[in-house]
């Protein structure tokens, strides 16, 4: 077994309650803090650690934590992202559900760090029973004097509140989140100003993801030293990954960073192989947004070592080769999946969930799926596939938020590693027009229609 | 502050934007703007028209920053180094968001009011091409009455806010704003309410498409069949400075604007009253011809040109054709000879 | 926006009006439209689980701000409804985990069971189908949403046990 250190206790009977949770040695971390750390401390221990921030994006806490402007005396506030809403990520429903006291253990801390006096959880309006569960765990904690005027008696003052949202993937983005707790639309916000100069109520705040900030209280109790240890030395600690898809035991798994794909992928610990034991035929490593993976690419990088679930080596070899780790949405497909009805399917959800501020992404994503609608359906045409790629490639890097970037780069994978199923799509039309398509006739069986002709 | 702009060096104030220093330098490096408007606090962004290379962020950190630059929500910094025109990287984002643009516009520049001082018809000139890749339907939207002073024609909104700032920033109860989201977005009242505040009308000026044009001149005149003159008047409507733009045919005022500059910014907010009840040449001080920029349709009519009496030598019924050429044209049971063909592609018919 | 016509009946009742003023009371004073998304909530599952004009505008009334700032909120987000809805709406995930474990046919099965199309409400105001984005419950696909609760690794005798109770009252949407 590795190294657990979020869900060491998952299976404690009655854990999600408060008794339970003090009794277990909960809370232990806000002690430590408030009575013997200064908030420069904290943060220099989460700075040891290495943490990297596990909402998708992957930049260093300790790092952001240290730009919150201090200087000009306005209130501050820390923000949990729950918004939990990328394809594949069901991870901080999971911790937040069975262990909402870890959740608001971590943000009393944090929120200590960072001197903030007024903290939110906005989580995502669809975990509506999430939400009261936190509420009533709030509820308790302010019952037992961890919230609230004074602390455990040190002067430190916090009001922490859940905030829900009502249906909205952009949200997930920093600086909607703080236009949404605020009650507009989420729209993301021109940057600069970062939040941490000015967000919340033009007030400097900083945005953390759940896990992150159930991090801290290990950190806090174990030094960032100690934390640093776990893991490999460029992707420190342990992550959740949300696995779905076509394998045997879905679900969330602690892992410890740098575990091999494939032991991951096989060992009756995390996954325990393929549904059906079906061939592997591609996998997005870190959700919906990250390039997907070709088989060839799962268990070994380009350059033949092995793959490893880390920031580094699933981002080794870049786009052309290799992903990316991002939220830790594992999704796995089979050889009865079609790239490109998944790839329209991702397509369709980022067209819905763009918020229609800037131009190519409210253009562009519409455009990216009526094109692989068509595709999908039968009605595509040769010039199509180049269309696809001319079209992501527009819209990248040209637009607010990275919610373009998330919409192009799936379609822009899908067209480097599968090209092929796209030509047999557009040449074989009566051939795709069920949409179970590859599972009686896996493309694999057909791939020769499309093979390159060699004389 | 010292910035350099396709290669043209200038001074200027902390705080300014690149496309603010842009516009000072002027010429051929100024970004096109479909949503900043100088004038509307919060605006700019969102179109992503004005994106700029900085091959060099300042001088205490020279690193060139990775992503094209929103010009006009980007501080200029001490030694930035700009590329506009002069960047192929730029030029060809201008293009992808120019079609991005059009490829759910109606492109019915025929019939809108706003063609001649369309940004949008200027940028398609400039960064457009004259084929489409789109051959999706497109997007469109049930009409809504907003009153008797604006029409709003949602199909060819660009969504740039200008005009919900506008409500927001001039008048002091908004109605309307931006309804649903992604390419659904739309701007509307929900409730087919009258915008009748009285600085509404400003909202015609600072769209710059034709989704939002004056009732009171719909279909009356192409712009650049009228005269525009500068004209004031004593207002009495607290907050307007009286000075607008009247735009004549003949005698008669088809048309009042506010004073709008090389940016197609307007100078000064005016009100309702001055922009719809005051049609008669008697109500305004009128102090001279307008001016606008050389290359602008509008000069198509202007005082500066001498305008020739024009005799046409018509044939008899030329207004209906020859009898050959309209049997061509609109029959196609008659083709067309093969070098007719040719010369009807290249639009010498 | 789609608004709809129909009459609804506003009933602010005491209950309603304390929950929503201890929302109220998690923002600073004189940011009382911060507590826009969480009133909106509260507010429409006390009036059948939709919003009217009416109610979009006493919602305004109580947060001290304009009537267009609510409706630009609530198109905004997938979960108010601006029209009545059936009591009991199916809300199908469709994102990519869920169609990889056969979401797509259930749908199917559903709709034909219930005898109605995607996106409608049964003729007796019951049941409707609806596919949505992704709910966060990969995991255990295919899931739906039922009111406040998901209802996880489904299949069809799930789904004909599940409207079965629906219809002998045996579930509770909050």
């Amino acid at each position: 077994m590795s190294k657990k250190i979020l869900l060491d206790k998952i299976n404690v009977p009655g854990i999600k309650t408060y008794e339970v949770y003090r009794r277990e040695g909960g809370y232990a971390s806000v002690e430590k803090a408030l009575k013997t750390m200064t908030p420069d401390e904290i943060v220099t221990e989460v700075k040891n650690s290495g943490l990297k921030g596990r909402g998708g994006a992957g930049f260093p806490m300790g790092m952001k934590w240290s730009f919150i402007d201090k200087k000009s005396g306005n209130p501050r506030h820390l923000v949990c992202n729950a918004d939990e809403s990328e394809p594949g990520t069901f991870k901080d429903r999971y911790l937040m559900e069975y262990m909402p006291h870890l959740l608001i253990e971590g943000m009393i801390t944090a929120s200590f760090a960072l001197e903030a006096h007024l903290s939110y959880i906005y989580i995502r309006g669809e975990y509506m029973w999430v939400y009261k569960i936190l509420e009533n765990a709030i509820k308790e904690a302010y019952a037992a004097g961890w919230l609230g005027k004074n602390i455990l008696g040190t002067g430190y003052d916090l009001d922490l509140h859940v905030h829900v949202g009502a249906g909205a993937y952009i949200c997930g983005e920093e600086t909607a989140l703080i236009e949404s707790l605020e009650g507009k639309r989420g729209n993301p916000r021109i940057k600069p100003p970062f939040p941490a100069i000015s967000g919340l109520w033009a007030n400097p705040t900083v945005v953390n993801n759940v896990e992150s900030i159930a991090t801290v209280p290990y950190i806090v109790n174990n030094s960032g030293a100690e934390y640093a240890k776990i893991g490999t030395e460029k992707s420190t600690g342990t992550k959740l990954i949300s696995a779905s898809g076509h394998v045997k035991n879905p679900g969330v798994y602690e892992i410890e960073l740098g575990l091999s794909v494939y032991e991951f992928m096989n060992s009756d610990e995390y996954l325990g192989g393929m549904l059906d034991d079906r061939p592997l035929k591609a996998l997005v490593p870190g959700g919906s947004s990250v390039p997907i993976l070709p088989a060839h690419l799962i268990y070994k990088t380009a350059n033949g070592d092995d793959r490893l679930m880390s920031y580094e080596s699933l981002s080794d070899g870049g786009f052309a080769t290799g992903s990316m780790l991002g939220s830790g949405g594992f999704i796995v497909y089979n050889d009865t999946s079609c790239i490109v009805r998944n790839t329209w399917n991702f397509a369709r959800f980022y067209h819905h969930e763009s918020c229609g501020q800037c131009s190519p992404c409210r253009e562009g994503t519409g455009w990216l799926e009526k094109v692989l609608h068509r595709i999908e359906t039968g009605h595509g045409r040769e010039e199509d596939i180049d269309l696809l790629w001319d079209i992501q490639r527009k819209i990248e890097g040209n637009t607010i938020c990275p919610l373009g970037d998330a919409a192009a780069w799936p379609v822009a994978a899908a067209i480097r590693h599968f090209r092929d199923e796209f030509e047999y799509h557009v040449r074989f039309p009566e051939k795709i027009k069920n949409r179970d398509h590859y599972v009686a006739e896996p493309f694999e069986k057909v791939k020769h229609l499309v093979a390159k002709q060699t004389v | 502050m010292k910035v350099t702009i396709d290669g043209q060096t200038i001074e200027v104030a902390p705080g300014t934007t690149i496309l603010q220093a842009a516009r000072m330098i002027g010429g051929e490096s100024v970004p096109p703007t479909m949503c900043y408007y100088s004038k509307l606090k919060g605006s700019g962004g969102k179109c992503r028209a004005c994106l700029v290379e900085v091959a060099k962020g300042s001088e205490a950190d020279p690193r060139p920053m990775p992503k094209l630059m929103a010009s006009c929500v980007t501080g200029v910094m001490d030694g930035m180094e700009v590329n506009s025109i002069k960047s192929e990287r730029v030029t060809e984002a201008r293009k992808s968001v120019t079609e991005f643009l059009l490829i759910n516009h109606p492109l019915d520049c025929p019939v809108c009011d706003q063609a001649g001082e369309c940004d949008l018809q200027n940028l398609s000139f400039k960064h457009g091409k004259s084929q489409t890749r789109y051959i999706e339907e497109k997007r469109t939207f049930e009409p809504e009455d907003i009153g008797p002073n604006i029409q709003l024609h949602m199909n060819r909104c660009i969504l740039c806010y200008r005009c919900v700032m506008v409500a927001d920033q001039l008048t002091d109860n908004r109605v309307h704003g931006v309804m649903d989201r992604g390419d659904h977005s739309n701007i509307s009242t929900c409730i087919s309410k009258a915008i009748d505040n009285e600085f509404s009308g400003n909202m015609i000026d600072v769209c710059p498409v034709g989704a939002l044009t004056d009732k009171t001149f719909r279909f009356k005149q192409r712009v650049w069949f009228n005269k525009p003159y500068n004209a004031h008047r004593e207002c009495k409507t607290p907050g307007c400075c009286g000075k607008t733009t009247v735009w004549m045919f003949g005698n008669e005022i088809q048309r009042v604007t506010g004073r709008k500059d090389e940016f197609h910014e307007v100078e000064e907010f005016i009100c309702n009253e001055c922009r719809f009840d005051h049609k008669d040449t008697k109500d305004w001080v009128i102090e001279g011809p307008r001016k606008f920029e050389k290359d602008s349709v509008i000069n198509q009519n202007n005082y500066t040109q001498k305008l020739d009496t024009v005799v046409i030598e018509t044939e008899k019924g030329i207004l209906k054709g020859r009898d050959q050429d309209r049997k061509k044209i609109s029959m196609p049971a008659i083709p067309l000879k093969r070098e007719e063909q040719e010369a009807f592609k290249e639009g010498n018919i | 926006m789609e608004v709809s016509h129909i009459k609804q009946e506003i009933n602010m009742t005491e209950a309603l009006m304390q929950r929503i003023n201890e929302l109220l009371s998690h923002y600073p004073a004189d940011k009382k439209k911060s507590a826009l998304l969480p009133v909106l909530h509260d507010v429409q599952d006390a009036h059948d689980n939709w919003l009217s004009i009416e109610l979009m505008d006493k919602v305004a009334e109580i947060l001290e701000i304009k009537p267009i700032e609510v409706y630009e909120v609530v198109s905004f987000y997938t979960m108010f409804n601006r029209r009545p809805i059936g009591k009991f709406m199916f809300e199908f995930c469709q994102t990519s985990s869920c169609c990889l474990r056969g979401a797509e046919n259930l749908i199917d099965y559903t709709c034909d069971k219930l005898g109605v199309k995607l996106g409608e409400t049964s003729a007796d105001g019951m049941f409707e189908v609806k596919a949505v984005e992704c709910l966060g419950a990969c995991g255990y696909a295919p899931m739906l949403q039922l009111g406040d609760f998901y209802k996880e690794n489904l299949t069809k005798e799930k789904i004909d046990q599940l409207i079965e109770d629906c219809k002998e009252g045996k579930i509770s949407l909050h």
